[in-house]
């Protein structure tokens, strides 16, 4: 593990008031950063992105854009609330928080009022689970070491390993295609997923595993923890960060996202690759009109993701 | 009259000092009182009376004064006080006075919700408790989602937000579909509130 010795810009308003055993940041990407806090009631948690203003983009141009961004974002997750997709719910936005901050907020932002906002911010509801990437990656590690040579102990040394007294055998023929079910199984919930996004609508722009939380399962506490334990898959598949998303219904956006999907899933999980067509399996079941996606995914998976060849 | 079952409530994220007073009623018997009050701008009567039957849950009337309280310490209330905004904030249209019609007090209504926010230090629980005490004739009631699924019109509210179509029991899911609709429909109603406005 890294030392953090970054710190992340000054929280906008209303934030700024947040004790900051009440705000932590759990990650961040190159727009927005991540935070686990609370929504009305410290007892109800809340995930809240927060995208900064970026200081070398023009301050009219930069708060367009993170306003429009902010807006498309939250207005998919509304709709796919309504439309009832496992997703995140919105519980509060502000697109345009103000840099002349009154006399009510201390004066968080401060600078000049050259027309540059505050950034922008989204509350949504929290979904306890572990991210879908994980669950694979612990799956696949539990595999190797159940298979084959692999099974020479190197499983579970150390401090707080579970010592089973099967802990080093391997697997039998038959238990293998158990595991495999159980993947497929959730393999084939991420292709439904998919689906009822798309015939809400809506296409996800990035998808990947790290986008798709399995709620209620176990987060490994520590690197190692669990290991040598078959990771639970119950719980449903919850797509989230809709930051690259927009409405569309067209089959060439559909399949660009299945294969973007593919693609990550192919460099993510190399053991795990061959099962993917139960994702496409999934997919297929979950709507009408997921069969021309497929076919279209056929046409992409030739020349990639980009048609137009423009940008 | 009888004395009201105020609670007083920190919202995350808002400051310390500015804590929100609620009170639920039903029974109410002096509604066209109340309203003539806001209607003639009676500084006395700065609150938010919210016909409470158009409130789903706690989450749902508090969602709106969350709203209503940020856009106020951003300087940026569409409507005269930061009260009049949490009845507006209900809404998830932008017409003003639409809102104050569907969520607002009428002459008709049984049941209040009365929130009040701690605008300036000399507004506190005991002194909003004594006045309400004194205004309002109604029934005090805990501010529970209990209470409130009692008087809550789902009908109202689906029409009110729009989502008439949403059909309450939700696709393939097979668990506790009555519970799962209406925490849809809740979810759904947060939504609009948070997107009100946004072009």
């Amino acid at each position: 593990m890294t030392t953090e010795t970054y710190t992340p810009p000054p929280l906008p308003p209303p934030f700024h008031n947040t004790p900051s055993h009440q705000m932590h940041l759990i990650t961040q990407g190159a727009e927005a950063h991540l935070y686990k806090t609370t929504y009305l009631s410290p007892s109800t948690p809340a995930a809240l992105k927060i995208r900064p203003t970026k200081p070398y983009r023009h301050p009219i141009l930069d708060r367009r854009l993170t306003r429009a961004r902010v807006l498309q974002e939250a207005r998919c997750l509304v709709r796919l609330v309504r439309e009832g997709v496992n997703v995140p719910a919105v519980l509060a936005v502000d697109w345009d928080i103000n840099n002349t901050n009154n006399n009510h907020n201390g004066g968080a932002g401060g600078g000049a009022d050259d027309g540059r906002g505050n950034g922008a911010w989204i509350l949504m509801e929290w979904i306890e689970g572990c991210v879908v990437r994980v669950v694979i990656q612990r799956w696949e590690r539990y595999i190797k070491s159940r298979s084959a040579s692999a099974s020479g102990g190197s499983s579970g040394v150390g401090v707080g390993a579970k010592r089973q007294v099967d802990g080093e055998v391997k697997l039998q023929d038959n238990e293998i295609e158990e595991e495999e079910k159980k993947v497929k199984g959730l393999l084939r919930r991420v292709g439904a997923a998919v689906g009822a996004l798309h015939k809400a609508g809506v296409v996800h722009g990035d998808l990947t595993t790290s986008n798709l939380i399995l709620r209620g399962a176990e987060e490994p506490a520590a690197e190692g923890d669990g290991e040598g334990v078959s990771p639970d898959m119950q719980g449903e598949v919850v797509l989230i960060d809709f930051g690259l998303a927009s409405q569309s219904i067209q089959d060439e956006d559909r399949a660009v996202d299945l294969y973007v999907l593919e693609r990550a899933f192919g460099s993510t999980h190399p053991r795990t690759e061959p099962l993917f067509g139960e994702v496409l399996e999934g997919y297929r079941a979950s709507y009408r009109g997921s069969g021309s996606v497929l076919k279209r995914l056929e046409d992409v998976r030739m020349r990639g993701r980009k048609r137009s060849m423009i940008g | 009259m009888s004395a009201p079952l105020l609670e007083t409530i920190h919202l995350s994220h808002l400051p310390p000092s500015m804590p929100v007073h609620v009170a639920l009623y039903r029974d109410v018997q002096n509604a066209p009182y109340l309203r003539q009050q806001l209607m003639s701008a009676n500084a006395e009567f700065e609150y938010a009376f919210i016909d409470a039957s158009t409130v789903l849950s706690r989450t749902h009337l508090l969602s709106a004064v969350f709203r209503a309280v940020n856009d106020y310490m951003n300087g940026r209330l569409k409507s005269r006080n930061v009260h009049s905004e949490m009845v507006f904030s209900l809404s998830p249209a932008t017409n003003i006075a639409e809102s104050f019609r569907k969520f607002g007090i009428t002459d008709s209504t049984k049941d209040l919700l009365v929130v009040k926010l701690s605008v300036t230090p000399e507004i506190t629980h005991d002194s909003v408790a004594a006045h309400l005490g004194q205004s309002v004739e109604g029934t005090p009631v805990p501010f529970d989602d209990e209470t409130l699924s009692k008087i809550s019109d789902i009908a109202k509210i689906k029409k009110a937000y729009k989502l008439g179509a949403l059909n309450t029991a939700p696709p393939n899911q097979a668990n506790g579909t009555q519970d799962n609709g209406m925490r849809r429909l809740e979810l759904s109603v947060l939504g609009a509130i948070a997107l009100r406005g946004a072009t």
